[in-house]
Formats: C-alpha cells, sequence, structure tokens
C-alpha cells in the first residue's frame, strides 16, 4: 500500500493546457474518486499518475518517492481501463498472470496468486477461456482480477464501468466497495457519474476544466459545495439556482429576486449587502405549501417510481422539485413553494460558496 | 415487373460469367498447351482441348531444364526478400502507427516518395554499385534490392494492420510491468500475425514478379530467378511451346498459393500501396 | 513493493534521449535500406546524366555536361518514346477503370457463389507479370493461339496473323495483356469503396422516390468520387513506369512501334549498356512525372477552394 502525493501537477499537449496545477494529497488505503464531465482531465491525471503520460511539471510521489520519470512497469500500480484491455490472445488465467509472469514470480505463487483472485470475483468457472468467449460482465471482473492478482501499491480505474448496463454497473460498484474494505488499497477510480462518485469514495475530488474545484467526503460536496459548479454537478436531479441581490433586513439577511421577493437566509459575514448572488435549493429540499412564498407553474411532471419531479417555470427560469408526495402527481397549473432556510445555498458573484 | 427483375438477374450473372471466363481463358489456355502433345500442337489448332494428354512438357521440364534452379533460387530469393521486408516493416509500421516524433512526416513522405518514382531509372546505377561488392549475378544482391522496394509499401500495410489493435493493450501491458519493446512482442505482434502473413505474401508475390532488375543483375544460369529463366528460355528455344507453358504453369503454382493467403487482405494491401502492383 | 523507485531528482536526461530516440531505433532498419538502395542510386543516377558511362567502354566516365539532353532532343525514337507512353497509359488506365468499375458493381450485389466468383476474377492480378505477358503474347501467336483465328473469323483480319508484329497495332498487344492484369486492382479498391457506402441511405433514397440510375448518380458516384481520384491519378503514374509487359512481349518492336519512355531506359541500360544516356532519360522522365504531381496537387487544391 502507498499514499500518493501530487503536487502542482500540470499537463499540455503543446500550447494546450489541459491540467492547471492540481495539488492532492492522496492517503495509504484510501478510496479516492475523481469526478467530473467529459474533457475536464479526469484521464490525463490518472495516466499521469500510471505513467502513461509525460508530466510536463510539479511532481508525482508513490510512498514519498518522486515518481515522475519512472516507467509504468517500475511504478508497482494496477490499473483498469474503461476498455479493458484483456489481451485477446490469452486465457484469462493468462491474462491475470501476465504481470507475474513478467516480473518472473514462482509458478506456484502465481497459480495461488490467480486462482484466489479468481475466486473473489467468481471467475473460476471461466479461467480457461478467451476474452472474447466472456460477456461484458465478465470481461469486466477479468480486468479487475488482473489488477487485484499482484497486490500493487495503488489501483487506478478509469471509468471501468462505463461498458456495462446500468443494473451490472450497480452490482458491480457494491463488488468494488466491497473489494476495497476487503484489500484496502490505494485507490483512485475515475468517473463521469457522479452516483458512481458517491457511492465509492472516501474522498471525492471534483475537476472541471483542468482544475480541482473541491476534494472532501461524498457528503461534505453534497451538503456543502464549494462552487456553483459542484453545486450543479453533484445530485441528481441538479440543485436550482436563483439569481438576486444579498440583503439586511430586520431579522437577518435574505436574498431579493428579481420579483422583489426576499428570501430569508442566515447572514453571510463575507457578504456586502446589495451584491450579486445566486441563491440554491436542492429539489428534494424544496417544499410545497399552499401559502408558499413563490408560484411557480408546473411545465411537466415526470414519475420515476421512487418518486416525482416537478418541471417548474420560477419567473420564467427553470426550476424542479423532488418529491415522495404521490399528490404531486395531480399538480398544477400553478403551485407555491418555500425554501427552508437550513438548505439554503448561497453563492458570491464569483460562484463561491459565501458562509 | 417481376419479369423484368428476373431479366436483370439474368443479365448480372451473365456479366458475371463473362468476367469469370475472361478471367481464367488466358491461364486455361496455358494449362491447355502444356498437356498438349507437340504432334497435336499444330494440327488442331484452336480446339479447347486436346484429344490426347500429355505430362511429357512437364517431366522434361522438371527432369531435364534448369527450371529447378530457377525455381529454387526464385523461392530463395522471394522467400528471403518476404522475410526480411516483414521484419523491418513490422519495426517501422509500429513506430508509425504508435508514436508521434519530429521525423515522422518526413520518414512517410520519404517512403511516399519511393513509392511514385520510376524504379527502372535505378536500374543503371544500382548495377554499377553493387557489381564492384560482388552483388551482381547473386540472389543476395536481388534480395537486398528488393527488400529497399517493398520495405515503403510494407510499412503502410503493417501500420494499418497495428492502427488496428487498441492502443490500451500496450498501456495495459506497460503497466502490467512490460517495455514498450516486450509490450510490441508479447503483446502487439501475436495480435498482428495475420497482417504479418498477409504481408508476407504480398511482398513474395512482388518479389516472385520481378523482371527487370533481375535481368540486369543476373546474367549466368545459376543465379538466374524464375522469370529471367522463362525469358531466356523463350527467346532460345522459341518453338518448344509445350514446355515454355509447363514452366508458365509451374511458375504460377507460388502466386496462386500466396494469393490465397492474402485474399481477405486485399483490400488493405492494396490501398496501403495504392501506387504498388 | 517490487521495485525500490530510483533516487530522488535524477537527472531525466538520460531517459529523454532513450524515449526520444525509441520511434527511430524502430524504423532505422528500413530507413537505411532505402537511403542505402533508393536514394542513394537515385542521385548517383542523376549525376550519370552528365556524364559518359558506357559498361563496355572502360575510357569512358567523363563529364559530359548536357550532351546526353542534346542528344535527347535530337533522338526521334524519344519523342516515339514519349507518345507511345501517352497512349499506353491513357488506354491502359481508361479501359482497367472502366472494366474494373462495371466489375466492382457487378460484385456489389450479394448472389449465390459470390466468395467464390470474387476469388476467380481477382487472379490476374496474383500472376506474375512477365508470366502474363508471356501468356498473352502466345495467345496472339498464330500457331498456338486462339486469338487471331478468331479475329479471323469474325471479319477483321484477312488472314490469322499476330497483331504484336503489325507496327500499326502491336501496341492493342500489351494493353490487352495490362487490361486483363489491372482490372482486379480497380475493382478491388472500388468494390471496398462501395461497400463502405452506408446501405440506409439507398434505403432512404428509395423510399424518397430515386430509381436505380437516380441513385448511382446521387449517392454511389459521390461516394467513389474520392476513391476514384486518388486511384486513377496513382496508378496513372504507376502504368506510365511500368515496361514489364512490353519488355516482355514486344521488347518495344516492331520499329519502336510499342517503346514506352521506361523500356527505353531499360533498353538503353540493359541492351546497349549506356547507363549514362538511360540516365538522361530517366531524370526527364523524373520531371514529367514531376510536374504531373504538381498539377494533381494544384488541381486538388483548386477543387479544395471550391468546395
Ligand atoms: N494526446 C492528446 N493531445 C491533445 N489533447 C489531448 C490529448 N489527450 C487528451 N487531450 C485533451 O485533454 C483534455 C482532457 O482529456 P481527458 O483527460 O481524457 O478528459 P476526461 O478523462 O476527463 O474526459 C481534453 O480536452 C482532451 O481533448
Ligand atoms: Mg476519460
Amino acid at each position: 500500500m502507498a499514499s500518493i502525493d501530487i503536487e502542482s501537477v500540470r499537463k499540455s499537449y503543446g500550447p494546450v493546457s489541459v491540467l492547471h496545477g492540481v495539488d492532492l494529497a492522496i492517503k495509504d488505503g484510501e478510496f479516492i474518486v475523481l469526478v467530473g464531465p467529459s474533457g475536464c482531465g479526469k484521464s490525463t491525471l490518472l495516466r499521469m499518475i500510471a505513467g502513461l503520460e509525460e508530466v510536463t511539471g510539479g511532481e508525482i510521489r508513490i510512498s514519498g518517492n518522486r515518481v515522475n520519470d519512472l516507467a509504468p512497469k517500475d511504478r508497482d500500480i494496477a490499473m483498469v481501463f474503461q476498455s479493458y484491455a484483456l489481451y485477446p490472445h490469452m486465457s484469462v488465467a493468462d491474462n491475470m498472470s501476465y504481470s507475474l509472469r513478467l516480473r518472473k514470480t514462482a509458478k506456484d505463487k502465481i497459480a495461488s496468486a490467480v486462482s484466489s483472485a479468481a475466486t473473489k470475483l467468481g471467475l473460476d468457472p471461466l479461467l480457461e477461456r478467451r476474452p472474447k468467449a466472456l460477456s461484458g460482465g465478465q470481461r469486466q471482473r477479468v480486468a479487475m482480477g488482473r489488477a487485484i492478482v499482484r497486490q500493487p501499491k495503488a489501483f487506478l480505474f478509469d471509468e471501468p464501468l462505463s461498458n456495462l448496463d446500468a443494473r451490472l454497473r450497480e452490482q458491480m460498484r457494491a463488488e468494488i466497495k466491497k473489494l476495497h474494505a476487503d484489500l484496502k488499497a490505494t485507490s483512485i477510480y475515475v468517473t463521469h457519474d457522479q452516483i458512481e462518485a458517491m457511492t465509492l469514495a472516501d474522498r471525492i475530488v471534483a475537476m472541471h476544466g483542468g482544475v480541482v474545484q473541491q476534494v472532501g467526503t461524498p457528503l461534505e460536496l453534497y451538503d456543502t459545495p464549494a462552487n456553483l459548479f459542484v453545486a450543479g454537478f453533484i445530485g441528481s436531479p441538479g440543485m436550482n439556482f436563483l439569481e438576486g441581490r444579498y440583503v439586511k433586513t430586520g431579522e437577518g439577511a435574505g436574498v431579493r429576486l428579481s420579483d422583489g421577493t426576499v428570501v430569508p437566509v442566515a447572514p453571510r459575514a463575507g457578504l456586502a449587502p446589495e451584491t450579486t448572488v445566486t441563491l440554491g435549493i436542492r429539489p428534494e429540499h424544496v417544499v410545497i405549501a399552499k401559502d408558499g412564498m413563490l408560484e411557480a407553474t408546473v411545465d411537466l411532471v415526470e414519475p420515476t417510481g421512487f418518486g416525482i419531479i416537478l418541471h417548474l417555470s420560477l419567473h420564467g427560469l427553470p426550476f424542479k422539485i423532488f418529491t415522495l408526495d404521490r399528490d404531486a402527481l395531480s399538480a398544477g397549473p400553478t403551485v407555491r413553494v418555500d425554501f427552508p432556510q437550513k438548505h439554503l445555498h448561497v453563492f458570491d458573484e464569483t460562484g463561491s460558496r459565501a458562509d | 415487373m417481376k419479369s423484368r427483375s428476373l431479366l436483370l438477374t439474368g443479365a448480372h450473372r451473365l456479366a458475371i460469367l463473362a468476367y469469370v471466363v475472361f478471367a481464367l481463358f488466358p491461364l486455361f489456355w496455358l494449362l491447355k498447351v502444356s498437356v498438349t502433345p507437340n504432334d497435336l500442337l499444330y494440327s488442331e489448332g484452336v480446339r479447347m482441348w486436346p484429344s490426347r494428354m500429355t505430362f511429357e512438357h512437364f517431366n522434361f521440364v522438371i527432369a531435364h531444364s534448369a527450371f529447378p534452379t530457377f525455381f529454387k533460387n526464385s523461392l530463395i530469393v522471394s522467400g528471403a526478400t518476404a522475410v526480411v521486408v516483414t521484419v523491418l516493416a513490422s519495426l517501422s509500421g509500429y513506430a508509425l502507427s504508435r508514436f508521434s516524433f519530429r521525423a515522422k512526416y518526413w520518414i512517410v513522405a520519404l517512403m511516399l516518395i519511393t513509392q511514385m518514382f520510376p524504379l527502372v531509372m535505378l536500374v543503371a546505377p544500382i548495377f554499377k554499385m553493387l557489381s564492384p561488392l560482388g552483388l551482381t549475378n547473386s540472389l543476395t544482391g536481388l534480395v537486398i534490392v528488393y527488400s529497399a522496394f517493398n520495405v515503403p509499401f510494407a510499412t503502410f500495410l503493417m501500420q494499418s494492420f497495428f492502427d488496428g489493435i487498441p492502443k490500451d493493450l500496450e498501456e495495459a501491458a506497460m503497466i502490467d510491468g512490460a517495455t514498450q519493446f516486450i509490450a510490441f512482442r508479447q503483446i502487439i505482434l501475436p495480435l498482428t500475425l495475420p497482417g504479418i502473413a498477409a504481408t508476407l505474401g504480398f511482398v513474395f508475390t512482388a518479389a516472385w514478379s520481378e523482371l527487370l532488375f533481375a535481368l540486369m543483375l543476373i546474367s549466368g544460369n545459376d543465379a538466374a530467378t524464375f522469370p529471367v529463366g522463362l525469358l531466356t528460355f523463350v527467346s532460345k528455344f522459341s518453338v518448344d511451346f509445350g514446355q515454355m507453358m509447363a514452366a508458365g504453369v509451374l511458375a504460377l503454382i507460388p502466386a496462386c498459393l500466396f494469393f490465397l493467403l492474402i485474399q481477405r487482405y486485399l483490400v488493405q494491401g492494396l490501398t496501403a500501396g495504392a501506387v504498388k502492383g | 513493493m517490487m521495485h525500490q523507485p530510483m533516487k530522488h531528482n535524477r537527472p531525466p536526461m538520460m531517459k529523454r534521449i532513450a524515449d526520444a530516440s525509441e520511434p527511430y531505433l524502430y524504423s532505422a532498419p528500413a530507413l537505411i535500406l532505402i537511403v542505402a538502395v533508393m536514394l542513394v542510386p537515385l542521385v548517383v543516377g542523376i549525376s550519370y546524366a552528365f556524364r559518359d558511362i558506357q559498361l563496355l567502354n572502360p575510357f569512358s566516365g567523363g563529364f559530359v555536361g548536357l550532351d546526353h539532353f542534346r542528344a535527347l532532343g535530337q533522338d526521334q525514337a524519344f519523342y516515339g518514346a514519349l507518345r507511345n507512353t501517352l497512349w499506353w497509359t491513357g488506354a491502359s488506365v481508361f479501359l482497367q477503370f472502366t472494366f474494373g468499375l462495371i466489375l466492382a458493381l457487378l460484385l456489389d450485389k450479394p448472389f449465390y457463389g459470390r466468395g467464390l466468383v470474387q476469388a476467380l476474377v481477382f487472379l490476374p492480378w496474383a500472376v506474375p507479370s512477365f508470366l502474363a505477358g508471356l501468356n498473352w503474347a502466345w495467345l496472339f501467336n498464330p500457331v498456338i493461339g486462339p486469338l487471331p483465328h478468331w479475329f479471323y473469323a469474325l471479319g477483321l483480319m484477312d488472314e490469322p496473323h499476330n497483331i504484336l508484329s503489325d507496327p500499326h497495332l502491336a501496341m492493342w498487344g500489351p494493353i490487352a495483356a495490362n487490361v486483363w492484369w489491372g482490372i482486379p486492382f480497380f475493382a478491388i479498391t472500388l468494390l471496398a469503396a462501395l461497400q463502405a457506402i452506408p446501405r440506409d441511405l439507398y434505403e432512404a433514397a428509395s423510399i424518397d422516390g430515386a430509381g436505380p440510375v437516380q441513385r448511382f448518380w446521387s449517392i454511389t458516384l459521390p461516394f467513389l468520387a474520392p476513391t476514384i481520384a486518388i486511384t486513377v491519378l496513382l496508378r496513372t503514374v504507376w502504368i506510365s513506369n511500368f515496361a514489364d509487359l512490353i519488355v516482355v512481349m514486344t521488347n518495344g518492336g516492331p520499329a519502336d512501334r510499342t517503346q514506352i519512355v521506361a523500356s527505353y531506359i531499360f533498353t538503353q541500360a540493359f541492351k546497349r549498356l549506356d547507363f549514362g544516356y538511360a540516365s538522361a532519360i530517366a531524370l526527364v522522365l523524373l520531371a514529367l512525372l514531376l510536374v504531373y504531381s504538381m498539377l494533381i496537387v494544384l488541381l486538388r487544391q483548386t477543387m479544395l477552394n471550391k468546395g
């Protein structure tokens, strides 16, 4: 096992800068998820840790040792690819043992390592098959098996589940989590799927445009998003945003919306009165009330089975509510809503959270 | 409506038949004359098949002529050329497929240009250069020349095969503990085997057919390749048609075998070579 | 745990060099061979064009300046060869392409036994060119070949004679062999391009009411156009340099009526052993091909600019 330290790491392809200085300290045994929209540089960062991409600037350390100039093979890390990258001309067992054979591990040790990994992943009956003869889910398992036989210092995953159907993805997610609880190996997991990030991570690293936006536990990111990007990216359906101005009121503070309604919020020390702010509230926190403060028109009612999503227009802007209350099915043509104060997020002009 | 489509289908099949006949007739004629006894050759004229068949021409060619030597020489030259070119082209095709490096553009340009310019203009200088090295009248000299001529095309061909193999596989191997070269040898090459076989086939066929440089560089019978031998035979004994055609049929055999081998890859080969025969 | 990473702050110089040189190591053997056996002789050959190099004359080798080119300017055989090259190339490419396209269109339709038919009609491509030449020379030979007798029977000939020895018709011999031999090349490339056309495009066009002819003009041809352009242009260069069939079938004769520039170069070098003069002709041919390639590039540019 190992800690991994990333210090002001930059990456550019020629004149194009892709990562603008990433700092991250990963503790031994931690499960870190890099999450962000496509193209934000997650894979690039992961591949630099693996040694597959050159580091343009900064330093990467594994167990305290600088690895910038080490070949992938000398870093002792394992990686699971989105495409699985199984060797088509080798059997499942040979795929799994390839790394050990390259390291000239003794035959009996290889055999026991392969068989214990195969048992963990339920691959025992498939060991002699070629990858072509496996289903997508089975291939995914073999890719995992190939990573765990080596007991490497760290596991890297690059969107390992995105080629699976929804049900299988859910199942594998749980298995990866179990596996990590079992092996306690340092893991870095890249995904664009925020649910995967929330369910798997010890800590989430939210990235956008080559910059780390926030690092924290899943609930920290959910409950106290550091900026508008994180607030909007984490959670589904996404957080609602309303523009307004921060004002002091008799009882405390509030945000005055475009129609003049003042939504009361807890006072924020860092905000001067009359500054432009964005008010955020998650769909599940919005309360439908007959005497609610704001009125919205119902555009669409979307039952998901588990609950109901109401698509509304508030001051002409889209706004969503998530509720478990089946009565919402017959809501409309307008509803009145209230925003409980403790669930309101306020972001300043730069988009940063104001507390 | 129905009768019209029937008519179209009939015309289609008829046209196909015409092409098949056109493609096969010359080869059929070659075979026919090679099994026609000498005394029937002139008397039976344009008959489609002789009234009596004989293998005496094949017998003569195999037992009493220098053709077995020519055949052997051609096999050696074509085989060696195919192996050399395939090894070199695997390496250079891999470089073009997997690396981006500064000289890549120039290497590709150089290789394309060598495919464009008339090789016949190299006949004289190559002769002059090889002769002091003792490489004229030698199979080695031919192998060197043919290898150079075929490497550019084979490089593009191998590149197209490498391009078909995901880069992830090497990266996985490198993370598993391989160097790039070991990944190339243990992961990529085995997956390219069909491509390697096709390249071998293409180069073999090309070397087997080469005539002009062989004519120029080889003078004696000992190092003559099949085309040289056959052409010399034709100009010397221009009336022994049966024997010439028997020899021709023999020259056709390896070419046809390799054609079967590369059939599946014709498209890839011809587009890689676009200018190659 | 398996490997101890190397010391801190090791200068990455060595690794840089090793990484940067890797692709060059892979391509070096091929490059060396190409340079040694193609590029160097090319340069040497260009120098021969300005020297008197005759293999049989031990006193040759001196610098003669532009003498060869002056001689070339007076050489009627050379002008004849130029004309013949145009004729040979134009007719061969046109016929190969036309019949190749028709064959590709025929093979694009699925039918029973298509795989076998494909193998059979592509077979001529695998026949060594010298053998193709001999084979057709024999077919045209009235002693053993059927063609003169058929032409006679059809009334095309007064008596069965060999067109290869008829100065007015001789060029058709190598052209016929070349067409036979080269149809597969066009058919294979065009067939691949045809099969890359998305099928639902045809279905959509049919639903929109396009007949087979309209579909050909509005879908097939535009899709094939790039492939056609590139193969025809490159093939033109290749065929204009392709001397094997002519050397085998007619050796340039009768009366130089089938001599093309490439075979003329070969004859000068191989028969007369006059390497200097051969190289001078080669240089002119190279210049002509360069001009041709430039024209193509220019044409492409203007077409791209318009499109
Ligand atoms: N080899 C490359 N050359 C140039 N740009 C690249 C290269 N690889 C990736 N990029 C760019 O880097 C950015 C980050 O890519 P990537 O790390 O793959 O994103 P993610 O995995 O987050 O979707 C993208 O904008 C991509 O276009
Ligand atoms: Mg990615």
